[in-house]
């Protein structure tokens, strides 16, 4: 099949029916998976994995904080990347899925910065410092509540999904500013990339990372949670394509007396 | 068995606690929406049907 011809098969999702019934078909699959993934992951990782010669048994929160954080900046991506879908093509199930996807955004950066704080304390003797990779973090958590405010405010949801997609491509600076902050400012309490870093994975460099005692169970947990993030997405995007159709539904029947 | 965290008990298992918390609430929250949601579509839709 034609690289042409593959794209005209992903616009067909653009169709809202397409879409709630691929879906349908397709979510089991994605819920059982990530709860497999989550749960052998979460349950290696807290009982099965030695104590860190540093960090002592706070190493087992890289489990939770890792994976979510991820999750975090990627849930931004995929919004940007549907709110561009919705600038240009003007497919609702775009711009819908990317208001399905902002609580979870919510959630991972929440529970990324939660643990962070709460693994920090014993570590850094701090909950809290404005390191350019906290910092970063907390203006994208700010611009999720301020994404979803706006949706909330705004009640023409045309409207609503042009200025919040203005918003996600000005988010996006901060969404790639917590992955890459450390880079960019090589300053602050916060490590650089120990875990995504192919070099560090594979030992061919000297750098600090992760020992594969944990990284085996911990890209467990990140396939878990990349798994929930599509289910998740997938279940709340029908959701939202419901209520549109329930509120022209409404405004039909209003019209027709 | 439950490994012994050491003088970090709190700080492992108050993230365990937070987060899992966290994740269950989206979870259930999200289904709880649909299944609202959808019930309520399926109401308006058999309505219309029915008045034509």
């Amino acid at each position: 099949m034609s690289i042409a011809a593959k794209a005209n098969t992903l616009w067909e999702y653009a169709n809202p029916r397409k879409f709630l019934a691929t879906s349908e078909r397709v979510l089991p699959v994605f819920w059982i998976s990530s709860a497999i993934c989550l749960v052998v992951g979460l349950i290696w990782g807290f009982f099965f994995t030695p104590d860190d010669y540093k960090q002592g048994s706070t190493v087992k929160i890289i489990y939770l904080h890792v994976p979510s954080a991820l999750m975090a900046i990627n849930c931004w991506l995929m919004m940007l990347v549907t709110s561009l879908v919705w600038l240009v093509r003007r497919h609702h199930v775009s711009a819908l899925a990317a208001r399905a996807a902002a609580p979870v955004g919510i959630v991972m950066t929440l529970i990324a910065l939660a643990t962070g704080a709460i693994w920090g304390q014993p570590m850094w003797g701090t909950w809290w410092a404005w390191d350019p990779r906290l910092t970063s973090f907390l203006i994208l958590f700010l611009f999720y509540l301020g994404y979803v405010a706006l949706w909330e405010a705004i009640e023409d949801s045309d409207t609503a999904a042009d200025l919040t997609s203005v918003l996600c491509l000005v988010g996006s600076v901060f969404a790639l500013l917590s992955r890459y902050a450390v880079n960019f400012w090589n300053q602050g309490l916060h490590q650089g990339a120990s875990v995504m870093r192919a070099a560090a994975v594979t030992g061919a460099d000297t750098e600090e990372k992760v020992s594969n005692i944990y990284f085996y169970p911990l890209l467990l947990c990140m396939i878990g949670f990349v798994l929930l993030f599509i289910a998740l997405v997938l279940y709340r995007t029908g959701t939202e394509i419901r209520a549109r159709r329930i509120k022209a539904l409404l405004a039909r029947e209003r019209v027709s007396g | 068995m439950m490994p012994d965290l050491g003088k970090y008990a709190d700080a492992v298992l108050w993230s365990y606690a937070a987060s899992l918390a966290l994740l269950v609430a989206l979870v259930v929250l999200s289904v709880l929406r649909g299944r609202k949601i959808r019930a309520e579509m399926e109401k308006v839709e058999n309505r219309m049907t029915r008045n034509g």
